[in-house]
């Protein structure tokens, strides 16, 4: 396996264009976590036409609900959750100029060529890793809807956060490569 | 037989303890379980991730960071002897207490929603818990507590298959579950199926299936251990590998439990566990 990639937020098409789905990558700055209960919220500000809680244009968006921070820490522990369930509101956050999303699990397919389209990709992190991830943040701070408790939106920075390329702006998906080497008849 | 008096304060400090050390230390079971996968995966993606949850185990037992950000479901597990007169209050309300202390003294994540439908508002304290009861001989309590996670139990399926599908059937239907999970119930975790019973019987057997203990051991029924070895070998044939990255090892085990049912119905529910198996019992 090749060396990482070192990407900082917030990202620009010149900096996330030359991925590709199974790059690795470690990526610092400030990221904003946004899962279910977050993105319901933002289609009901677009509706009523009210701006975001934080500059989406270049964004890079992470699918999470953390757990409580310890007194003296920057953070509880944050693996990513499953990033199918906000297929249907994706679309809205890259069309609002999101160009990364943290996440695990598949992406349905439908989805694939609109990171093509919008030029953004999506990166899994190692999913019930929580304890991990959190080695890597350094602060994380409720900005919006603190109601949602662990779905609140959060401005968080990090440090070397590990990833991997799962869709890229070519359309690729890299869980439907990686199985195909190991894939074989039981019965053989 | 004397009537034993147990204290529904003993049962809720119990589920409170259970809570906190399920969600900072995996079973030991489950920890070499996820070892012998590290030393027999050849790919070196799969290992790769394997290493990084080891690790993950490691620093959440130094008990400040839980093991996943999602802690779960709670799910409860009461085998209450009928020797057994329970006093000091409400059952369900002690099985709640406990969870509640248990998940705020713990740091642990609050990721029960009060309706589902209807405004989805967390209800703050992770109750209520999930409780199944069962009154068996003795005047002990067995309590068995489990933090589920939500990503892995939203891959579970179940379905209403009919005699003429037979094994087969199951085992089709098994492995297109595991399959559809892919990445999203963060593989290597555990398989548990229930065959048989009826509809809501066959789901609790899947979630036995789960917690059978240790990781790995055979059904006691030769007939349904080899059943179990066959869907295993068919399961990590896919190729998924730890976290579908590709590899060798897509799950642990695959555990079967069965029970009588209709001359009509085959019925086969497959619950699907991550790799944060968190589970303990606590006897009184």
């Amino acid at each position: 396996m090749s060396d990482p990639i070192r990407l900082s937020t917030p990202f620009t098409d010149e900096l996330i264009d030359p991925l590709r789905s199974g790059d690795r990558v470690l990526v610092s700055g400030t990221i904003y976590s946004a899962r279910d209960a977050a993105h319901l919220r933002l289609r009901e500000l677009d509706a009523a036409g009210e701006p975001w809680p934080f500059p989406a244009e270049g964004a890079v968006l992470y699918y999470v609900g953390p757990t409580p921070t310890r007194p003296g820490h920057a953070s509880g522990s944050a693996g990513p959750t499953t990033a199918g369930r906000m297929d249907k509101l994706t679309p809205m956050t890259l069309e609002h100029g999101v160009k990364g999303i943290i996440g695990k699990g598949n992406r349905g397919e439908a989805l694939w060529p609109e990171f093509e389209r919008y030029h953004a990709v999506y990166f899994a992190a190692i999913g019930g890793a929580g304890a991990v991830a959190a080695q890597r943040i350094r602060s994380s701070e409720v900005i919006a809807f603190e109601d949602l408790g662990p779905e609140a939106i959060r401005a968080i920075e990090v440090e070397d956060f590990p990833a991997m390329v799962i869709n890229d702006t070519t359309g690729a998906d890299y869980y439907t490569q990686a199985s195909e080497a190991w894939r074989h008849d039981a019965s053989k | 037989m004397p009537v034993r008096e147990v204290d529904v304060a003993e049962i809720s400090a119990a589920i409170a303890g259970a809570c906190i050390k399920i969600n900072y230390f995996l079973p030991d079971d489950m920890l070499a379980a996820l070892g012998r996968a590290r030393d027999t995966e050849e790919s070196p993606a799969g290992r790769a991730a394997l290493d990084v949850i080891l690790e993950n185990a490691e620093i959440a037992a130094q008990g400040e960071f839980p093991y996943c950000q999602d802690t779960g479901y709670t799910v409860v597990f009461l085998d209450i002897g009928q020797d057994v007169h329970l006093v000091g209050g409400d059952l369900m309300q002690a099985v709640d207490a406990g969870i509640r202390k248990g998940y705020k003294d713990g740091y642990l994540r609050m990721s029960i929603v009060a309706d589902p439908l209807f405004g989805r508002e967390n209800t703050g304290d992770n109750t209520p818990g999930m409780v199944h009861v069962r009154i068996v001989p003795g005047d002990g309590v067995r309590i068995q507590v489990d933090a589920k996670g939500g990503g892995s139990e939203n891959k579970s399926r179940h379905k209403m298959l009919v005699p003429a599908d037979g094994k087969q059937g199951v085992k089709d239907y098994v492995i297109e579950t595991v399959q559809l999970m892919g990445p999203d119930a963060c593989p290597p975790g555990i398989i548990g199926v229930g065959v048989g019973g009826n509809f809501e019987v066959s789901a609790e057997l899947a979630k036995r299936a789960l917690l059978r203990h240790p990781v790995g051991a055979a059904n006691p029924d030769p007939a349904v251990a080899e059943f179990e070895r066959e869907l295993l070998d068919d399961v990590n044939a896919l190729g998924l590998g730890p976290q579908s990255l590709g590899g060798r090892i897509t799950a642990l085990a695959v555990h079967v439990e069965t029970f009588p049912t209709h001359i009509a119905s085959l019925p086969v529910a497959v619950n699907t566990e991550c790799h944060a198996h968190r589970t303990t019992v606590v006897e009184i």
